[in-house]
């Protein structure tokens, strides 16, 4: 799902750019209410776990690849926008040393994957384990569906940002100047990949890791009211 | 306490080139030789920015170990460990800078 540069529009990079801009200086803005100092290490560790697991491709039958993101795990255990913050940082490292996803793309990248996803997994947890116990299966198995429902989200507007660009940008001779491909093969494409194989890695992912973690360390996890602050 | 934590990172990194045994590319993230072969053509717009950045470690690969299987997964696990050094370092510099100016606040109410 990270962006390569020249598959989408400068307009289309600055617009999701200029999307990511107040998101970014409210996280900060949030963080600087919320964020215990007992909890940044952990928030460095769900940046590093989410950059590792993001190295772990998965083959999909159609010959591409796909891989789980960790934004749902992080969302849960620190709350959204800590998960924006550490989604944001390991996505940049990502494109400025790695060259997975583009420069201008960031925006984009950033967006789908650092605050759709986090965002979308939250929402989803938070609304099937209301007032489960700290613990219980309930809370697992909404992780599961949270970080299932959310990379879906932003796989799904990833391939909407591809498949927009035939449609608006074409040289002179006719040809697609960026994606070559409109949505009635992006979306496909995409949810293929991601609603059966990315999408289970990111629900197991996050299941086994939100377990493990509400055994190790459950008073450093975020509690709702909390999140009320927060969000 | 995160003793567990950080020996599962470890391990990650260590398990990283699994990650290569799955073929292809994602989709959507060919370069200009795969999407050459499979359009015939390279979208005009894509020759003009796909170079715009030249990466330090491009996709994940050094080119000091030759291009045998073993250089190719020893540089993604050296991957894995700079890059996440390099992540941990700057969540661990930006939440620095919010604390203190959390504290700056406090101090000067």
């Amino acid at each position: 799902m990270h962006i390569p540069d020249g598959y989408l529009s400068p307009s289309t990079c600055a617009t999701l750019g200029a999307v990511m801009v107040p998101v970014w200086y409210r996280a900060l803005a949030k963080l600087k209410e919320t964020l215990d100092v007992s909890r940044v290490p952990l928030l460095a560790m769900g940046a590093v776990f989410s950059f590792l697991i993001m190295m772990f491709n998965v083959p999909i039958p159609d010959g591409t690849t796909a891989h789980a993101i960790g934004a749902t795990l992080i969302a849960i255990i620190l709350g959204p926008w800590a998960a924006v913050l550490a989604m944001s940082v390991a996505l940049v490292i990502q494109a400025i040393v790695f060259g997975d996803g583009g420069i201008l793309a960031i925006g984009a990248n950033t967006f789908n994957m650092a605050f759709v996803a986090p965002f979308a997994g939250h929402y989803v947890y938070r609304f099937i384990s209301k007032n489960a116990p700290q613990g219980s299966n309930r809370q697992v198995i909404a992780g599961v569906i949270a970080g299932y429902m959310a990379i879906n989200f932003a796989a799904l507007l990833a391939s909407i940002e591809f498949g927009i660009q035939p449609i608006l940008f074409t040289a002179v001779d006719g040809t697609p100047l960026y994606c070559p491909y409109g949505l009635n093969v992006t979306i496909p494409a995409m949810m293929f990949a991601h609603l059966t194989f990315a999408g289970v890695a990111e629900g197991i992912v996050t299941g086994v890791a939100l377990k493990f973690i509400t055994r190790e360390s459950s008073n450093l996890m975020i509690v709702p009211n909390q999140i009320g602050k927060e969000v | 306490m995160f003793r567990r934590y950080w020996v599962t990172l470890i391990v990650l990194a260590i398990l990283s080139p699994i990650g290569l045994l799955a073929e292809g590319t994602a989709w959507g993230e060919w370069d200009a030789d795969e999407l050459k072969e499979t359009l015939g053509y390279v979208p005009q717009g894509m020759e003009r920015f796909k170079d715009l950045w030249q990466a330090i470690f491009p996709d994940y690969s050094m080119n000091i170990l030759g291009d045998s299987n073993f250089g190719h997964y020893t540089e993604y696990v050296f991957s894995a460990i700079i890059g996440s050094a390099i992540i941990y370092g700057t969540v661990r510099l930006i939440t620095k800078l919010i604390l203190q100016q959390k504290n700056k606040t406090i101090c000067t109410k």
